[in-house]
């Protein structure tokens, strides 16, 4: 299936590259450069490029490009979603998924790339597995492995892949037994000129931290799970009791996972916790616009909005903004044009406020559109859905386990036309 | 370094070799040093020699073939996970001179014990494959010794080896179809999508289309817009017609299995699941149910940008197709400026493929805010979105040209540009409405420089010159003065505009076209010379102009057909959906072809699979309330099974499986029954055993000679009623209820009904009513076990194996919902008082003749004693909370089994069994049949215990399908009708007769 491996960096230089067949010759990344550079933007290279002999398939990620080189034909889905899953495993190991981080260890991700692909086709990609194949490097393993000279590489063979739950550890133990999980709801909507919702759906996940002594079985309930549109589980939920009582149940992995990410239908009314006023004008003639812009709450419960902020992409004929903020500070990019507005905590007392005015290129006729207004924010102890967790038990261990959940809503991709 | 003996200093030098590697520097000429180290004792190292080993093995064949016998010496390794990682080393290692050792080790790992190296061996069959494609044959076998696999570790990786190296032997799949459907949920996620791909090429082979006979009534007028598709359709619509109207389509139950395994999948966290689902739902499920993979597709909208283009680019194949599927998600497919070009396009695409009558507002309003977006590229996509919509939507033409008008004052050339174009193509189905908009048009031509658009409008007024005539010789003036300094396009358009005013107007513009003409002569360009030379042949007159003049009118101002504006993804799902050749639009190498539906369907039997396959996984987990709901609907359910044959509702899972259920029985029963007669035979030798016994059988003997023909026919008889006349089976049924609540208050009625079952006897037409009601009245009896045990072991047996034979042709569940409400009574019990009074009378009675066998215990593994039971559905008086498990033990052996006895159960909590009498003798070939009742606390929990005989124990245990679990109910006639009633609501299957 996948024949080769090319890391791509932003300047185009191919820094890592792993050969699971024969072979390929670099050159073959030529090809890509080439598509690159008609691109105008970076993430406006195709995913698939076909060249005479193979086909390449890329993702970017963290400004570095991973392609993949294949001969024959395969679900492109399937190459795609090896590689994040590729990406993941490097920022779960290093922490950051850069290419210094790469380079710095190039025999781990070189370990890593072979154990999870044997002859181009998925081996191992459960970050359990790995990790007790591979153990990951952390500052005291190194300093002790140059002292003792011992290895990253696991002493012990790994067992993982061969028991009935792939995705746990044998063996877990844990002083403290710990549970937690962060119900996160992302709100996606563009708003329209006159403040009225064009589309408005809520995206929500369930993350996971669990450290648990042993093989715990845990069942999650919740309190109004009817609202859960369309849901899609970590291998380990048993979706036929999900289907039958909707209950979560599992055996979880070791670590941080994602346990489920839903999807709550846009049937509902989706609130809308952050209005924005906006005036953006520009005058014919004049080498001046007007920018306006006042955020303030509604429909948050009581709970304070925070990390406010706003950034918009200006018109190209824009050359300087002179702006005052009433709260928090902004920066204005000259050459992305890209005008960003850190507020911070929403006072519903006092509602933040950006005026001033642009500075236009002399004799460029007025930009004929308004740019887009994208807002990012977030709310504690509240899914905007109304999900709540019912409660967690635990079955097949002794011990009492320490339990915490936690609610935040944030804003997804919330971009309001002007 | 290498050579040192230390360890760390090795690996030092390990690691800086494989930092070059990684960079792409040329490692090899440390080879020799490098391979000395593979026998390493540091387990880093030797992983890190082994990298090095498969990059560079191929290219120093020699040196290489030093490390092999290390390997060899892994393959026997007591640890399955070196074993593993020697065969993974070794099969990586491309040296066509091992081939042989690698195709051994093959050999020997894929009959491994550990799964694991199994699945080994299953990756390694492509790379030697990859290798020496002369081994084909070879591993061939090997796949087909794999495919029978039952662990879901190996199923993945060797259905991907079935791909690579012969995907075309489809016929290799039958035998483990079914195996595959029900393991692909726990396989782990890559496998899922390489199974799921290949059963979607699979089932195409083998199931029938399940739209044919949607097909013809709704695509009719779909159809209409792909022209080809249609006629081939045509053909193929009659056939089918044909068909159709002969039976009504039936799914296989296999492939509803398919589908029905899979749905969950949907919900994988793995986009490639989600897709290879939403594919295979796409290319293989009816109509009706295609929709369920809308709303997974969109979530995955939310992905990566990556996944969202591969989506997108599916869906929008998908929308040309089946556009009702993603309305409701019109929305998800809104543009935000934050979105990559390529996926802005995309979801366009979708968008305009969604539009129909009534979103086209919504839609259009949407579109207005994108036209004012800052990516122009994007903005010239939206307007040719514009204008498809207006051609494909009549009702909204006008608005779309007059907003497309409004941006032909856009300041912006190419949105202008771009528009143009549209508009020409839009006026070209009406233009005698709109002269006005051509004149704007040629008023533009001072102001636009894009060369497309300039000669957009001049093809324009030159087509429809008639309708703008004063301007038209005008526009052709100003090109004129310009004509040297335009390009090649444009300068073509000013020769065909000439061209047709000189044809129409020949007056005014004459010397304007001669101009052109000249000017055109002496261009650059030979295309633009030539059209010229032509034009001037065709038009001008001159002595010896050709017969084609007198037509150039004809062929120039010829009514041209207006364009068709269509989505690019229009014809591309002949590819499978998901592929990599779907996403190019091109054939990519080593595609399969998704096979077209098979006319007529193979023979479904090839997925029969020998072993037997007991309940099917899911009946385990459905909740409690569920297994009660059907414990009462049971016999409901088989009535409406008995007249619809496999139906394929999907609603009710249930339904399928006693479908399945019933269809294993029947041949179970048919099998047993040969054996069973076999047996029959031999017993008649040792009848001397008691005098009053041996005088009773020699009777029944005889009478069962003469009887026995009429008795058959009596049955087949019934089948043919009961499958057509489901109204009797009903009346019957209500007879017995009325029979039974009156005996329960008269027990004197007992000798009445039995002295009336021996009278009854010639008739075989009422039988069946009197049968119902004897089994009635049986509870009244209710003799207690021991008295059945005084009328002797023996006398059972022969009974259970008379009724057996004689009505294991019968599959008469009409009969078995009449068991269901029986008040309490033993089977064995009531045939025994039966056949005592009259002989010939349980030929009438067969309470447990469609009852499923199962086999408790084989006859080898019980060293010829055969052990069978089943669920009598009968209740088990000494306590209503038991089931009564029939058990029926046969010795096949020559030597006699004594003190057969049930020993030392071990039960789930709550679980109580009741055992049955010991067995004190069961002569050589002989059969007894015995009864014992279990609570299963209403879990499908199994129940362990061991039975005994007097020289060995076997560890047995039973475990029940949910539709055995049952409860004796009383009733009355009514409240029998009411529970009908509601019955009849819970279950739509159900028809009235």
């Amino acid at each position: 299936m996948i024949h080769s491996l090319f890391l791509v960096n932003s300047s185009g230089d191919i820094f890592l590259e792993k050969h699971w067949k024969s072979v390929v010759s670099r050159s073959v990344c030529d090809y890509f450069f080439e598509a690159q550079e008609r691109a105008s933007e970076p993430e406006n290279v195709p995913p698939v490029i076909p060249t005479p002999h193979h086909y390449l398939i890329s993702v970017l990620r963290h400004r570095i490009y991973f392609v993949a080189v294949i001969q024959s034909e395969v679900p492109p889905l399937f190459v795609i979603e090896f590689l994040h899953r590729v990406v993941d495993t490097f920022q779960d190991y290093f922490g950051l998924c850069t290419e210094a981080a790469i380079k710095d260890n190039v025999v781990v991700v070189y370990e890593l790339l072979e154990e999870m692909l044997d002859n181009g086709f998925p081996l191992a990609t459960e970050s359990n597995i790995l990790k007790e194949l591979i153990k990951p490097p952390t500052i005291l393993r190194t300093v002790v492995n140059t002292i003792t000279g011992s290895t990253n590489v696991g002493e012990q063979l790994p067992t993982g892949q061969l028991s009935v739950v792939p995705w746990r550890r044998t063996g877990v133990k844990y002083t403290n037994n710990e549970a937690y999980f962060d119900v996160v709801e992302e709100i996606d909507a563009i708003i329209d000129k006159s403040g009225s919702t064009i589309t408005a759906e809520i995206q929500g996940v369930i993350d996971a931290c669990v450290k648990l002594t042993g093989m715990p079985d845990l069942t999650l309930s919740f309190m109004n799970p009817r609202l859960l549109d369309d849901v899609s589980f970590h291998p380990c939920v048993r979706f036929k009791r999900w289907e039958a009582e909707r209950i979560l149940s599992f055996i979880p992995p070791d670590g941080n996972f994602r346990l489920l990410s839903y999807h709550v239908s846009s049937q509902n009314l989706v609130a809308i916790p952050v209005y924005v006023k906006h005036n953006i004008t520009f005058r014919e003639g004049s080498s001046q616009g007007r920018f306006e812009l006042t955020l303030g709450p509604k429909q948050t419960m009581g709970k304070a909005v925070e990390s406010v902020l706003v950034s918009s992409q200006l018109p190209r004929g824009v050359l300087n903004a002179n702006l005052n903020a009433s709260q928090g500070t902004y920066t204005f990019d000259p050459v992305t044009k890209l005008l960003t507005w850190d507020v911070g905590k929403i006072n519903p007392q006092k509602l933040p406020s950006l005026k001033g005015s642009m500075s236009l290129q002399a004799g460029a006729s007025k930009p004929d559109e308004n740019p887009t207004i994208i807002i990012q924010f977030k709310i504690q102890q509240m899914a905007i859905s109304g999900l709540k967790v019912n409660r967690l038990d635990m079955y097949g261990e002794k011990y009492k386990p320490f339990k915490g959940i936690k609610y935040m809503t944030k804003a997804g991709k919330f971009q309001v036309r002007t | 370094m290498l050579d040192s003996n230390k360890d760390s200093l090795k690996l030092e030098a390990m690691k800086r070799i494989v930092a070059m590697i990684a960079r792409g520097k040329n490692a090899s000429d440390l080879f020799p040093a490098v391979v000395k180290n593979v026998a390493c004792k540091n387990i880093e190292v030797k992983k890190l020699v082994y990298v090095y080993l498969v990059r560079y093995a191929e290219e120093q064949q020699d040196l290489a073939l030093l490390s092999i016998s290390t390997f060899q010496r892994g393959l026997k390794d007591p640890n399955q996970l070196i074993r593993a990682s020697a065969l993974r080393v070794l099969s990586s290692i491309r040296v066509t001179i091992i081939v042989p050792i690698m195709m051994l080790a093959i050999k020997e790992a894929a009959s491994d014990m550990s799964p694991y190296v199994r699945k080994t061996a299953a990756h390694a069959i492509p790379k030697l494959y990859s290798l020496d494609p002369e081994q084909k044959d070879q591993l061939i076998e090997v796949i087909e010794k794999l495919l029978a696999d039952k662990t879901t570790l190996v199923a993945g990786s060797v259905v991907m080896a079935f791909e690579e190296v012969c995907p075309e032997r489809i016929d290799l799949i039958h035998k483990n179809y079914r195996k595959l459907c029900n393991l692909l949920i726990d396989v782990e996620e890559w496998g899922q999508v390489v199974i799921i791909n290949m059963l979607t090429r699979y089932a195409r082979t083998q199931f029938l289309n399940p739209n044919v006979n949607e097909s013809l009534l709704e695509e009719s007028g779909e159809k209409a817009f792909y022209g080809s598709d249609d006629e081939e359709g045509k053909e193929e619509k009659a056939e089918a017609a044909a068909l159709a109207k002969r039976k009504p389509y039936v799914m296989d139950p296999d492939h509803r299995l398919l589908l029905r395994n899979t749905k969950p999948l949907l919900q994988s966290r793995n986009a490639a699941v989600v897709m290879a689902v939403a594919q295979l739902y796409f290319h293989l499920a009816p109509k009706a149910e295609v929709g369920v993979i809308a709303k997974a597709l969109v979530r995955l909208m939310r992905s990566h940008s990556e996944v969202q283009y591969v989506v997108l680019q599916n869906v929008a194949t998908m929308t040309i197709k089946r556009r009702g599927m993603f309305e409701p998600y019109l929305k998800s497919f809104y543009i935000r400026s934050t979105d990559p070009t390529q996926i802005k396009i995309l979801k366009l695409e979708v968008l305009t493929n969604l539009a129909n009558e009534t979103n086209i507002s919504t839609i259009l309003r949407e579109f207005q805010t994108y036209i004012k977006s800052m990516d122009k590229d994007f903005v010239a996509a939206t307007i040719q979105a514009i204008g498809r919509c207006a051609t494909n939507i009549g009702e909204v033409r006008d608005t779309c040209l007059n907003g497309l008008v409004q941006l032909l004052s856009n300041r912006d050339e190419l949105v202008v540009a771009e528009s143009v174009v549209v508009i020409k193509k839009l006026l070209q189905m009406q233009p005698e409405q709109h002269s006005d908009i051509i004149k704007h048009m040629a008023k533009l031509t001072d102001n636009i420089q894009v060369p497309m658009a300039r000669a957009s409008i001049l093809w324009l007024i030159g087509e429809y010159c008639e309708h703008v005539p004063k301007i038209a010789p005008d526009v052709l003036r100003k090109m004129a003065k310009t004509f040297t300094n335009e390009e090649d396009i444009v300068k073509l358009q000013i020769i065909n505009l000439a061209a047709k005013l000189y044809l129409t107007n020949s007056k005014q513009t004459k010397l304007l076209t001669q101009y052109v003409l000249n000017l055109a002569k002496y261009d650059q360009n030979y295309d633009i010379r030539d059209r010229a030379r032509f034009i001037r042949q065709l038009i001008v007159p001159t002595d010896k102009s050709g017969a084609l003049s007198k037509y150039a009118k004809k062929l120039f101002l010829a009514l041209k057909p207006a364009p068709v504006l269509e989505s690019p993804f229009k014809d591309r799902d002949h590819f499978q959906l998901g592929s990599l050749s779907h996403l190019l639009n091109a054939k990519a190498g080593g595609y399969q072809e998704l096979p077209d539906w098979p006319e007529t369907a193979p023979d479904p039997s090839v997925r029969n699979v020998e072993v037997k396959d007991s309940v099917p996984e899911w009946t385990k987990c459905s909740s409690r309330e569920k297994r009660k709901e059907k414990k009462v609907e049971k016999p409901f359910y088989s009535d409406s099974e008995e007249e619809s044959g496999p139906t394929e509702s999907a609603d009710s899972e249930s339904d399928s499986a006693s479908g399945s259920g019933s269809g294993s029985e029947s041949e179970e029963s048919g099998s047993g029954s040969e054996s069973e007669e076999s047996r029959e035979e031999s017993e008649s030798e040792q009848e001397d055993k008691e005098d009053e016994e041996d005088k009773r059988k020699k009777k029944k003997k005889t009478d069962r000679g003469k009887v026995k023909a009429p008795a058959v026919e009596t049955t087949s008889g019934k089948i043919e009623e009961s499958s057509g006349a489901e109204e009797k089976n009903r009346a019957q049924k209500v007879k017995g209820r009325r029979s039974g609540s009156e005996s329960e208050s008269e027990e004197e009625e007992e000798s009445e009904s039995e002295s009336s079952r021996s009278e009854s006897e010639s008739e075989s037409e009422s039988e069946s009513d009197t049968d119902a009601k004897k089994k009635k009245k049986a509870p009244v009896t209710k003799p207690p076990p021991k008295q059945a045990k005084k009328e002797s072991k023996k006398e059972k047996k022969e009974m259970s194996l008379l009724d057996l034979d004689d009505f294991e042709p019968t599959p008469s569940p009409q009969v078995t919902p009449v068991n269901n409400f029986l008040s309490s009574s033993l089977v064995t019990d009531l045939e025994g008082l039966s056949l005592t009074d009259t002989v010939m009378a349980p030929t009438t009675i067969a309470p447990s003749g469609s009852v499923k066998t199962y086999e408790l215990l084989h006859r080898i593994t019980g060293e010829g004693l055969g052990v069978e039971y089943c669920f009598s559905r009968q209740p088990f008086s000494p306590d209503a909370h038991m089931v009564a498990v029939q058990i029926m033990f046969t010795n096949n052996t020559n030597a006699e089994t004594k003190n057969l006895h049930v020993e030392d159960p071990k039960l789930q909590s709550g679980m109580r069994i009741k055992e049955f009498p010991e067995i004190e003798l069961l002569p050589p070939g002989e059969m007894v049949t015995v009864v014992m009742g279990i609570d299963f606390c209403d879990s499908t929990q199994a129940a362990n215990f061991q039975l005994c005989t007097h020289i060995r124990k076997f560890f047995v245990s039973i475990q029940p399908p949910v539709g055995e679990l049952m409860m004796p109910v009383f009733m009355t006639e009514n409240e029998f009708k009411k529970e009908q009633g509601e019955k009849k609501k819970l279950n739509p299957s159900y028809s009235i007769v």
